[in-house]
């Protein structure tokens, strides 16, 4: 493997981390906005706030992460895809500045209409983000971003079966995964009907997200031959893992969604990023720009590992006590008053 | 259609499109940096002097901190979207050299969103030091942010580190190079300082507003000390920070320091002028005091300045008036909160009390706003300064921007969205604080979370 593999990898563990957690919060969003005004919605909608209240931001540095390891490691491929995708990430860009604002907004805006629309924004910004970085997605791996300033065509680039596809595949993913998990932050409380209300909706969005999956394969069979083919071979553990988990996590959530639900779960849009990768692999843009002929200076490229692994030294102990401090909460809730409360 | 019209007005499309989400994100960007330290300091205190008021302004600004730490991560999303959606020549051929930076900040980025979380979340969980301690990463991330990211720009301004190829690609880079560049020296101090400016400042004019209005509580009172104490001390050594910059731009770049003193032709004796209208042939109006420039310059009146008559019109920066006036109101206004310190720190001297005059109450309850300006006026300085140059002397901004059309509609959705997103930061805000006069607790993103949803829902 070459430092540019590496780095491609590391890229990946980005872009991985992003699509399960960035993914799972776009989800709640896209639940908060199914959920409706009645009673049952209303307490949906308090799980979904409260369940991603500490972590939501943390969940969207990721995309931070990729952008900037792309733009740094791989510059070419970042000018090109932005280039030429210009429309669809403008459009997801516009889409993070709702849903973030909506997000924070949506308890404290002064009136109940404000907090409505803030939390609308929020929902309808949830959906149309994934999806449009989903069609950037099918944009990039059905070979249609060529290298150079926006060199691709602005429309057919993005808009097209398999990016349309794609782009939902996106939000049905998110949405699968973010029901598998408040099913156990409901569980948590003992609310056994929204246990049984997340439940029904993580085998809704399963099995939209699976036919969606399949229905892409048969899209790439006509649209992306290099990567059909790399996934039919290469990749395709992969892609039976990801099958596996996902009718595994299937299976759990009929017996009760025990431990390893969630685990399943998520190795079921995990198998499908690595597929993807391997599909396109050595591709950065596929059968146009490889990893090697796109890579940075060594020197930056090394610079980018340096950093990448004082990342994982920093930040996850810091996500770790973050997250356990939050799962916590509730087991220490009466036994200790700290000050200023 | 003339092709050419059309790029050029997509270059000015972009150009106020980044103006206008760097200028947005950058009030919200010197919030993320400074607060957590006026937070901390309003917690030690707490601590220290068993002073409760102390402790309940920490913990309501930590929870302001919050909404405008979230406000703000999206923001400075869209600029990281930017970087490629409107200046993908810059990034696809640059990104290589600068990118680490982007990376280094990306961890403090994370680090301080965590531990912002953590913090807030403490309140009501950790005990009072420790719950001390988990605030300090948040300050020190804040200030490696800063430095990561305003030293790209430093590099913008001093491009090194780098070998190009025949073909005009990057063959080489030396990171330690690019990181340290000649710029940071000046650049990254003189940003660090101003965020802590605006923080403070404004904090204050916010509690100013309040004791004007008749609420003259203690609290009221010691919310305004803290942060005011703060930047007063800090303006002074900004001026002299400034006064550094300025010189080493005189040297480093001197055409963006002929822009902003509106110097014309080379030479020595140079009038330094306060305002007036920049022309071809001199400055017209405005306060000139002659040979000064070159004394500023160099501590002497024969030192030669270096006009813009040096390089041809086309490496010129345009709106040569605006640079300048830019640059004598960020000054001016800086002077002026010097004199605003100098008021406050005399009256605390002679009797431990804010001058009893409500036209110091006044004059605090403006500073807010005008240090905002002196900021957006700096940031005016080094982007208008640098043009026509991207990466000065080495990229163009024309050959940086994107040939995708529809810049125009971005542009005008940018301009919508971010009025929004402006007026709804502050009347959240300003709901925030009518909450807390009510004694209630609004629910901020991160945490601290109600023990339940339904608590959430009440809340």
């Amino acid at each position: 493997m070459t430092e540019a593999d590496a780095v491609a990898a590391v890229l990946w563990v980005g872009v991985t981390l992003y699509a399960v957690f960035g993914g799972a919060d776009f989800g709640a969003g896209f639940w908060a906005l199914l959920a409706g005004r009645g009673e049952r919605g209303r307490e949906a909608r308090s799980l979904i706030t409260w369940a991603i209240g500490p972590v939501w931001e943390s969940n969207h540095v990721w995309l931070i992460f990729v952008l900037v390891v792309l733009w740094t490691a791989f510059s070419e491929a970042f000018a090109s895809i932005t280039s030429t995708l210009f429309i669809p990430l403008s459009l997801a860009a516009f889409g993070i500045v709702l849903r973030g604002s909506g997000f924070a907004f949506k308890e404290l805006a002064p009136r109940i209409g404000g907090r409505r629309a803030s939390g609308y924004a929020f929902g309808v910004s949830s959906v149309l983000t994934p999806f449009f970085m989903g069609t950037v997605v099918g944009a990039v791996a059905s070979g249609r971003v060529p290298v150079g300033n926006a060199a691709g065509d602005a429309v057919t680039s993005w808009l097209n079966p398999l990016s349309l596809l794609i782009g939902v595949l996106f939000v049905a993913t998110g949405a699968y995964l973010s029901a598998v998990f408040l099913i156990h932050e409901a569980r948590r409380f003992g609310d056994f009907a929204l246990e049984r209300y997340f439940a029904v909706r993580a085998y809704a969005a399963a099995i939209v997200a699976g036919a969606v999956a399949l229905a892409g394969v048969f899209a790439l069979h006509d649209d992306a031959h290099y990567i059909y083919n790399r996934l039919t071979h290469q990749a395709l553990p992969l892609m039976i893992l990801s099958g596996v988990c996902g009718l595994g996590a299937f299976a759990l959530i009929a017996r009760g969604a025990g431990r390893g639900t969630r685990v399943l779960a998520a190795g079921a849009v995990v198998g499908v990023i690595w597929g993807w990768g391997v599909g396109q692999f050595p591709y950065l843009l596929p059968t146009q720009l490889t990893i090697s002929a796109g890579a940075a200076p060594s020197a930056t490229l090394t610079a980018v590992l340096v950093v990448f692994g004082a990342a994982v030294l920093l930040v996850i102990p810091a996500i770790v006590l973050l997250y356990t401090l939050t799962q916590r909460s509730m087991l220490v809730e009466e036994e200790t008053e700290g000050h200023g409360a | 259609m003339n092709f050419d019209i059309t790029f050029a007005s997509e270059l000015a499309q972009a150009r106020s499109q980044m103006a206008l989400t760097l200028g947005f994100h950058i009030i919200l960007a010197s919030l993320g940096v400074a607060f957590p330290a006026m937070m901390l300091i309003a917690n030690y205190r707490g601590l220290r002097k068993n002073d409760p008021d102390a402790l309940r302004l920490a913990e309501r600004w930590s929870k302001v901190a919050a909404v405008t730490f979230a406000v703000g991560a999206v923001t400075g999303t869209v600029l990281s979207f930017e970087f490629g959606l409107l200046w993908p020549e810059f990034t696809g051929r640059f990104g290589k050299v600068f990118g680490v930076l982007f990376a280094v900040e990306g961890i403090f980025f994370f680090l301080e969103a965590i531990f912002m979380a953590i913090y807030i979340f403490g309140w009501k969980r950790l005990s009072g030091w420790t719950h001390f301690w988990t605030g300090v990463p948040v300050v020190i991330s804040g200030l490696g942010g800063a430095f990561s990211v305003v030293a790209v720009n430093s590099w913008m301004n001093q491009p090194q580190g780098y070998t190009l190829g025949s073909n005009g690609n990057v063959t080489d880079v030396d990171p330690w190079k690019v990181i340290f560049n000649p710029a940071v020296p000046y650049e990254v101090p003189h940003m660090i300082l101003a965020a802590y400016l605006v923080t403070g400042f404004l904090l204050a004019s916010v509690y100013a507003v309040g004791m004007l209005r008749g609420r003259r509580d203690r609290h009221h009172r010691l919310g305004m000390l803290i942060p005011l104490t703060v930047a007063s001390i800090l303006v002074p050594i900004q001026f002299a920070v400034g006064d550094t910059a300025a010189r080493s731009i005189a040297d480093h770049q001197p055409i963006k320091f002929a822009g902003m003193e509106c110097v014309q032709q080379t030479s020595t004796h140079v009038t330094e002028y306060i305002y007036g209208r920049c022309t071809s042939s001199g400055v017209k109006g405005g306060i000139g005091i002659p040979g000064f420039d070159s004394f500023l310059v160099g501590w002497s009146t024969d030192t030669k300045v270096t006009g813009l008559d040096s390089v041809p019109p086309d490496d010129r920066p345009p709106a040569n008036t605006v640079l300048h006036w830019a640059f004598d109101t960020m000054v001016g206004i800086c002077t002026a909160l010097i004199a605003l310190g100098l008021w406050f720190g005399i009256a605390w001297w002679r009797r431990r009390d804010i001058p009893k005059t409500p036209w110091f109450l006044r004059a605090v309850a403006v500073s807010g706003v005008a240090t905002i300006v002196a900021l957006e006026c700096g940031w005016i300085v080094t982007e208008v300064g640098r043009q026509p140059w991207v990466i000065y002397n080495v990229m163009r901004t024309k050959d940086a921007v994107t040939d995708a059309s529809g810049v125009s509609f971005t542009l005008a959705g940018v301009v919508l969205l971010y009025t929004l997103l402006g007026i709804a930061t502050v009347l959240v805000l300003r709901a925030m604080s009518r909450r807390w006069r009510e004694h209630e607790e609004p629910e901020v993103p991160y945490g601290p979370r109600a023990s339940t949803p339904e608590a959430v829902e009440a809340g």
